[in-house]
């Protein structure tokens, strides 16, 4: 059984359709990608798989629909989502936006073990865990927000344009710890970017998406060789 | 062969005018309205008893004052809980020309215009910085220290303190009239001219300046509207009104006193507008008829239940509560919303 | 000296009725962007019930806790029935159904106990337990228990996880949800709380003023003159704000201006602050992207 089964998914904002009937799957422990230009459906596909947006269609997380749930239930079922723009919490400190990370959890024990191991993932936030999360800088609040998900020991965190607004540098050691907490933590991601190149290398499937279709899937080596993603997306 | 002059002409004012509803034309309908409006305004008072007279006339000053607070709020979107303020400066001017100076009675509504002209003006300019919720705000606290102002020990000799004014009405100077229609037909006709200045003013540039401004202020500086001289304007010209009818209210209630004009006036100049319809100008009158017979309807269902218990009276307003929330659930854009709704469901091309 | 003395602490007792109802206020502010005007109506509301058990024979604390759990029920289901359907209307929606709720309880309230007079028990001993005539018993005891109230709501809010729970999805409610945070079940937390708040300021306010329908209106509007004083987007801000506006309440009318112009004091406050430093002491100024 897959993690998360999509089916001719489609999602509204009002009136307008972003989404026109797509239909992916999630292997567990995958990274996988959604690429495309801006306006192609990205951020709505993470969205939508949270309840954020009216959908049609069916999105099933390990064998339940989910689709037409509340948000705050998806999020208890394990499924994290680290927001464009980050999401944090601004006027509370570092550490407390990592606990409301695990708000949905109530294994005390187990969650001061994660904090811990959030932190040693993300040395830089264990220096500043008492400071507002406001002042930090972009770079260590986009670790705060994968931080925050990680507290929720979710099976599936899904990423949206992680890599935004950072220093090149900033964004190969962010991406280099996600590997590490797909790899060590067995947390599978969905990861929705721009930067074609990072994607593809941190993902082993990706998908493209074009004006709410899927136009192709595979992955990540084949796109990465394919003609037309070359072109389009990679520059070369 | 039918040739192109043989077709009906569109209205080149508005394409809507072409529709009718039940087979009649919609700017036939309204004209039909508007002409029966005018046909009761002017003969019921002949025929009904004095206090349903000064029931209409009230119902008229009340109009007035709701169009005043609808030209700030409906069309310029500045939101005002403070409008008791300016209809108890417009009274007291009134009452205290009247009574200290010996003005002529039925003169005292120009001054008492223009004062609250001028101190609406003022208030509009602070008022220039504070945006929907803030100025709501202020106005609330206008609306609340207003009669303690009025109260004050400083100011007896002017406004005669806790006890007030009296205002006697003058005798009429028609003979085929007495005092109580007289009074009425010199409102109506100050309601008439004051409606046809607001029904101007809101067709025209200035009208749609204030619109503009009232749904995107940002855009409308960029084209060029001097948006703070407009919103001070329209809170003078809103003031204004409102102080007029005040100044007639004076008159018809023949006394001015502070615990008139206290904090749940301006709540019901707000219900008037909200439950008439924004940004309408018949909706003022419809707003103005609300206030005034709605606690009357409701009294005497109340009577029906409790008898004459006095506070069983207070459920009045339990039932405008209700009222307007129910307003803002179901009918957000009010009675003149309902009827506009109406006609875009039933009004059809001849023909369709 | 003495006078000084005396009309300072005096304020401070009725600045802790303002602390309150700005710290009720703010509370609501800042989980829906709205002032709720109606916040004075339903403290008296919560009065009188407070006075009705007592009259009925209920010890006064036994009936202050049951009041304030009454109304802890009544504002979350205010906020579940009346304000959830409109969470996304336009502004003058949301003023215009505050103004109602203002008039329904204050009606409800004289029709079921009349609009007379009554007086309100003072829960505090009749002589200080020290000799001084700086402070009357009952507002040093005024003083104690808000403190105390605020104390636990501080600890409540900082130390708590719900408290964080609540402090997220006021700040930002799409973070919060992304957290599993029921934003829904917050905002109704919130308002519960702020009427609870309400109610305490009530039952405190009304031996002094005699409990009558109409006494909270001139009362709140010096709460909310104490939030926009303190700063509508801090809590603390407000309920300095509220402390200090009680203060100068007493100082201006005993130096300045007399009794009689309390409310048009608070008036001039409120537009003064907004006009100048609209952020208030302690809050922040928000920034309106164009």
């Amino acid at each position: 059984m897959a993690l998360l089964e999509v089916n001719n998914l489609s999602a509204f904002y009002g009136p307008i359709q972003a989404l026109k009937g797509i239909s992916f799957s999630l292997e567990e422990g995958s990274v996988t990608t959604i690429l495309g230009a801006n306006g192609a459906g990205k951020t709505t596909t993470l969205r939508s798989l949270c309840g954020m947006v009216r959908t049609e269609g069916s999105v099933a997380y390990l064998g339940d629909e989910i689709s037409g749930k509340p948000t705050e239930q998806i999020v208890s079922a394990g499924v994290a989502h680290v927001p464009e723009g980050r999401g944090t919490f601004t006027r509370v400190t570092t550490e407390e936006n990592l606990l409301l990370g695990s708000y949905t959890r109530r294994d005390k024990q187990a969650m001061k073990e994660d904090l811990e191991t959030v932190y040693t993932y993300f040395p830089r936030l264990k220096e500043r865990r008492d400071q507002q999360a406001g002042t930090l800088s972009g770079g260590e609040q986009q670790m705060l927000a994968v931080g925050r998900a990680l507290m929720l020991r979710p099976k599936l965190m899904l990423l949206d344009e992680p890599s935004f607004g950072l220093a090149p540098l900033i964004v190969e050691e962010l991406f280099g710890i996600l590997k590490r907490i797909n790899e060590q933590q067995k947390v599978s991601m969905l990861l929705v970017e721009q930067n074609a190149t990072l994607a593809l290398n941190l993902a082993d499937h990706a998908y493209l998406l074009e004006t709410g279709n899927v136009v192709i899937s595979g992955t990540s080596d084949e796109i990465a060789a394919d003609e037309t993603v070359r072109r389009s997306y990679l520059g070369y | 062969m039918a040739s192109l002059d043989q077709q009906a002409p569109a209205s080149r004012a508005n394409p809507a005018d072409s529709y009718e509803l039940y087979g009649v034309k919609l700017p036939a309908l309204r004209m039909w309205a508007i002409l029966i409006g005018i046909f009761l305004a002017l003969v019921l008072p002949l025929v009904v008893s004095n206090f349903a007279v000064f029931q209409m006339t009230q119902v008229l000053v009340y109009a007035i004052a709701v169009l005043g607070l609808n030209l700030l709020t409906g069309y310029n979107g500045q939101f005002s809980l403070g409008h008791s303020a300016f209809y108890a400066l417009g009274a007291y001017t009134a009452a205290i020309m009247i009574d200290r100076y010996d003005f002529a009675l039925y003169w005292t509504i120009i001054p008492a215009g223009i004062i609250c002209f001028i101190g609406g003006f003022l208030f509009g300019l602070p008022a220039l910085r504070l945006d929907g919720l803030y100025l709501a705000l202020a106005t609330f606290a206008l609306a609340v220290a207003t009669p303690q102002l009025l109260k004050y020990e400083h100011f007896e000799e002017f406004t005669g303190g806790v006890q007030g004014i009296d205002v006697f009405k003058p005798d009429s100077p028609v003979e085929w009239l007495n005092a109580d229609q007289f009074l009425y037909y010199f409102v109506l006709f100050c309601g008439v001219l004051l409606i046809i200045g607001a029904w101007n003013l809101v067709r025209g540039r200035t009208g749609r300046a204030m619109i503009a401004i009232r749904d995107n202020p940002i855009a409308a500086k960029t084209m060029g509207i001097n948006t703070s001289l407009y919103k001070s304007t329209t809170f003078g010209v809103s003031g204004a009104y409102t102080g007029m009818a005040g100044a007639l209210g004076a008159i018809v209630a023949e006394y001015v006193a502070p615990d008139s004009f206290t904090f749940f006036l301006a709540v019901w100049f707000l219900v008037g507008m909200v439950v008439g319809g924004l940004a309408s100008i018949p909706a003022a009158i419809a707003g103005g008829i609300f206030i005034l017979y709605m606690p009357n309807v409701s009294e005497w269902v109340i009577a029906q239940f409790f008898g004459n218990d006095p506070s069983a009276k207070a459920l009045i307003w339990v039932a405008f509560g209700l009222f307007l929330i129910f307003t803002v659930y179901v009918v957000p854009n009010g009675l003149a919303g309902l009827i506009r709704r109406f006609v875009v469901m039933f009004a059809r091309r001849p023909g369709e | 000296m003495d006078l000084f003395l005396q009309q300072t602490l005096d304020g401070l007792a009725t600045g802790a009725i303002y602390a309150s109802l700005a710290l009720a206020v703010v509370m609501i502010y800042q989980a829906i962007d709205h002032f709720n005007f109606a916040q004075g109506e339903m403290a008296m509301f919560s009065t009188f019930v407070a006075w009705q058990l007592i009259a009925w024979g209920m010890p006064f604390w036994f009936a202050f806790l049951i009041c304030l759990v009454l109304s802890f029920i009544g504002g979350m289901l205010i906020e579940r029935i009346v304000f959830a359907p409109i969470h996304d209307a336009p502004v003058l929606s949301h003023i215009v159904v505050f103004i109602a709720l203002t008039l329904i309880f204050n009606a409800l309230a004289g029709f079921i106990w009349d609009f007379t007079i009554k007086e309100f028990p003072s829960p505090f001993p009749a002589k200080l337990p020290f000799e001084t005539n700086l402070i009357g018993p009952h507002e040093l005891g005024v003083v104690v228990i808000t403190l105390f109230m605020l104390g636990l709501i501080y600890v409540f809010f900082r130390f708590t996880s719900v408290g964080l729970a609540m402090r997220a999805a006021a700040a930002n409610p799409i973070s919060a949800a992304l957290v599993g945070i029921s934003v829904k079940k917050m905002l109704a937390l919130g308002w519960g709380l702020a009427a609870l708040v309400g109610a305490v300021a009530g039952m405190m306010i009304a031996p002094k003023v005699y409990l009558e329908p109409n006494m909270m209106l001139g009362i709140l509007l010096y709460g909310f003159a104490g939030a926009v004083v303190g700063g509508l987007t801090s809590p603390g801000g407000a309920v300095i704000g509220g402390f200090l506006m009680g203060v100068l309440e007493n100082l201006a009318g005993t130096y300045v201006i007399g009794s009689e112009l309390k409310l048009t004091f608070a008036l001039v406050v409120i537009v003064a602050v907004l006009l100048f430093k609209p952020a208030g002491l302690f809050g922040r100024v928000v920034v309106q992207r164009v």
